[in-house]
């Protein structure tokens, strides 16, 4: 927007050079003396302060938008950046312990020294009042299970220890998970303010106690795949969008006005309903005793024992989020093929092309515009769909962002679905670069 | 003159919120008491709300439905030292977070809450369902199955026929999540009900559990809220849904739904209330929860939705349905015909457990 403004206003600049050159000839011809406007007033400087005055204009224009993209969509995005890399939660109620456990080699296979334990009682006696300690607990426990009733158990019980210890004994009996040394790695691995943890999780990897990075066992692994599917099944519904949008968008360019308004709102009608609405009419159809099930079943093409299941799997997150996306491909290419004169194809095809040749040859490359708009829209908006998956998608229709939902929801595991959503916006990003480089973004037409 | 209208109106209008001000901090206790909206919150409100506002008539109960939030809510008032709940309704898992991060109080139930009218101690009237010391149980809730009376060929009579494909034919609905699915799994495996998180313990149990799964996984119509599967039955998409209780009974009695109940190894939860730290006006909500937690209000609460009362002396006297005039008892999963077979999921265990097996859960699911 701002780039547009700028770029109309150099190219207004360079048509008043051009009208000053050729309406005061001499002293353009002579380069020695500098151009200055009537009050005497270099002209360089005349224009610069004009354009500065233009762009304060512009500037403070855009203000309100800007900041309001800066308090709701920037600093979340940036809040959520921070929180799937912070981790402070074991150095900030563990402070001791941390210190202590610097000295102690988690590659030894031995259990660390006195001090450490010593340190322990004393951090869970300080964090015991507030009970505060558990949420150590809780955030080990994504990495080990068993860390939840660990702390539980040990911030009801150490503080009533005896003082003096020695502690390596007392705070092994009461809980021999405290013996293991995988607890200690854990507590080491975990102990800095700021982790990796929740991208390699978010990949499907685990850090070893060593410090190698490895791929989860196979019963663990989802998001890997997730996000392929999540990409896939985007692409697919982008596809399939272009396949039936393109048709729709020709016959709304090309028939008379009259006509192609009638249509264009029967395009516009679905999407001023709610979606899910929308989705929800789609499981009706859709379902075992739904209307198309009926239907095939009424003409005998499949038996009333063989009905087929076109919801609550990838079916169904394909149907429906095709139908809901199609407007997002229709306009663009609508506004697209709205520009491309109509003598163009005359032109071909009274150049002896064949219709078919004409149009793949002359008119579909005109809409490559519309074509490259239309997919990135609906690609960029299907791979972060939430509400339809949820509902329609089952088991093999779920995306990514299901999961970053119920890690924010439900498990309330927001530092992974930070990761998880960060990823995802990376994906974003590189795809739009790559489709910079493959189309170019300029090419995008948008209306 | 305009001017002097909207100078008017300024001055009227704060003169009455003064005057309100003073009225609500010389008459009014007003206390938040959170819930789970709908027909529950009614059922409370019905049930003892409105009577205990009838006996003091100084205090007014204003019912906020976000419990469902509850635990991430409570924890932002705590940090910021601003506590506006007086009570709250949770689960009892959140309650055992909630106490464990000494977000709400600790009760001694005997000296608090009111015995049972033939003078059994709370604490022996409330039996097994006291998980926490700071939860004080409202109702038992059931995650039960239902099924398609006109569906199925066979009616499912135990939790095995739920994976039996040969006897059952046809799509069913699970939760989901592990937890209930894991021990129902095992359960119709064979394991006896003691040893099931015995056996769970070990990786091997796992995969026997997944295993059994596997059998269904197919066949098996995931669900995430509670009002899905009755949904599901409806819709005739699936022929038998694992569900509430509560649920099902609205979709049975209320809606005259083809359904039927199978209670075999119906896994109880407990929902009850819990006092934050900090809470205001604390000496009318503990007045308020005593009240409410009688044998006699507990049982009263039972007319309007068919969750079992937490306390045994409240169980004789669960009447009749406050509109449709059915017996509500055959209806409660505590029933003793009912709850024949019933299974209390263990708290302690999944808490430690439930990240590592909801991974495994969903990388199973996925593939």
């Amino acid at each position: 927007m701002q780039g547009a403004v700028l770029r109309h206003l150099a190219f207004e600049s360079r048509k008043l050079f051009h009208q000053t050159q050729t309406s005061m000839p001499d002293t353009a011809i002579d380069s020695a003396q500098p151009i200055t406007t009537a009050d005497g007033i270099p002209l360089k400087r005349a224009l610069a302060r004009a354009l500065r005055r233009d762009k304060m204009k512009s500037l403070a224009l855009v203000s309100p938008l800007f900041i309001f993209i800066a308090l709701t969509f920037l600093m979340p995005i940036g809040d959520m950046l921070w929180r799937g890399i912070e981790d402070p939660i074991v150095s900030s109620f563990l402070p001791r312990t941390v210190a202590e456990l610097k000295e102690w080699d988690e590659l030894s296979g031995e259990l660390p020294q006195e001090s450490v334990y010593a340190a322990l009682v004393a951090d869970v006696k300080e964090g015991a009042d507030t009970k505060l300690i558990t949420r150590v607990g809780k955030r080990l426990n994504y990495e080990l299970p068993g860390m939840n009733s660990l702390f539980r158990k040990s911030q009801r019980r150490i503080p009533r220890l005896e003082e003096g210890g020695p502690y390596k004994d007392a705070v092994i009996k009461l809980d021999k998970k405290w013996a293991n040394v995988e607890t200690w790695q854990i507590i080491k691995t975990f102990s800095p303010t700021l982790t990796a943890g929740y991208f390699w999780a978010a990949l499907d990897l685990q850090v070893t106690p060593a410090g190698d990075v490895e791929l989860l066992p196979d019963k663990n692994r989802i998001y890997l795949n997730l996000f392929w599917r999540t990409l896939l099944l985007s692409g697919f519904i982008t596809l399939m969008t272009l396949i039936l949008g393109y048709p729709i968008a020709y016959l709304l360019a090309t028939l008379p006005l009259k006509t192609s308004n009638v249509l264009l709102m029967l395009v516009l009608l679905p999407f001023w309903t709610s979606l899910l609405v929308r989705t929800t009419s789609w499981i009706a159809l859709l379902q075992r005793q739904g209307v198309i099930n009926d239907f095939l079943v009424w003409i005998n093409l499949i038996d009333d024992e063989n009905r087929l299941s076109m919801i609550h799997n990838a079916t169904g997150t394909v149907v429906a989020m095709t139908h809901i996306l199609l407007p997002f491909m229709i306009l663009p290419l609508y506004s697209v093929m709205k520009t491309i004169p109509k003598s163009y194809m005359r032109a071909a095809v009274s150049l002896g092309a064949h219709p078919f040749r004409a149009f793949f040859k002359v008119y579909a490359p005109n809409t490559v515009p519309g074509i490259g708009a239309g997919g990135i829209l609906v690609f960029i908006i299907s791979i972060g769909y939430y509400i339809t998956p949820a509902l329609v998608g089952g088991r093999s229709g779920t995306f990514i962002s299901n999961f970053i939902a119920y890690h924010v929801s439900v498990s309330l595991n927001w530092g992974l679905a930070a990761a998880l959503g960060i990823i995802l916006l990376g994906l974003v990003l590189v795809l739009y670069i790559l489709y910079d480089r493959i189309v170019g973004i300029d090419n995008m037409k948008l209306g | 003159m305009k001017k002097s209208i909207i100078k008017q109106t300024l001055i009227t209008a704060s003169a009455v919120c003064f005057a309100a001000g003073t009225f609500a901090v010389a008459q009014a206790q007003e206390l938040v008491v959170v819930s789970w909206g709908g027909a529950y919150s009614k059922s409370q409100q019905l049930a003892y709300h409105e009577p205990f506002m009838a006996e003091n008539p100084g205090i007014t109960i204003i019912n906020d439905d976000s419990a469902s939030e509850g635990v991430a809510k409570l924890r932002a008032q705590a940090e910021v030292g601003n506590v506006t709940w007086s009570l709250l309704d949770a689960i009892a898992a959140d309650a055992i977070t909630l106490c464990d991060e000494g977000l709400i109080e600790e009760f001694d139930f005997n000296t608090v809450f009111s015995p049972a009218p033939d003078g059994t101690p709370a604490t022996e009237d409330f039996g097994d369902l006291i998980v926490s010391p700071c939860h004080i149980p409202n109702i038992v809730y059931s995650t039960t199955w239902g099924y398609r009376t006109d569906l199925v060929k066979t009616a499912p009579t135990q939790i095995a026929d739920a994976f039996d494909l040969a006897k059952i034919p046809g799509k069913r609905s699970l939760e989901q999540k592990p937890i209930n699915n894991l021990e129902w799994a095992l359960l119709a495996d064979g394991v006896a009900a003691d040893d099931i998180y015995d056996v769970l313990d070990t990786p091997e149990g796992v995969a026997r559990a997944f295993a059994v799964l596997d059998t269904i996984k197919e066949e098996t119509v995931w669900w995430t809220r509670g009002a899905q599967p009755p949904q599901l039955l409806a819709d005739g998409e699936v022929v038998m849904a694992s569900g509430y209780n509560g649920r099902l009974f609205s979709a049975i009695e209320e809606e005259g739904q083809p359904i039927a109940m199978m209670w075999d190894w119906q896994v109880f939860d407990i929902d009850g209330w819990v006092l934050p730290v900090g809470a205001p006006h604390r000496e009318e909500t503990l007045a308020l929860l005593r009240f409410a937690t009688d044998t006699q209000r507990l049982a009263d609460q039972a007319k309007y939705i068919s969750y079992g009362p937490a306390r045994m002396s409240s169980a004789p006297l669960v009447g009749k349905h406050a509109v449709l005039g059915i017996d509500m008892a055959p209806h409660m999963p505590t029933d003793p015909n009912n709850a024949k077979t019933t299974l209390l999921f263990n708290f302690e265990w999944w808490a430690d457990n439930q990240d590592d097996l909801n991974e495994q859960f969903n990388s199973w699911l996925a593939q």
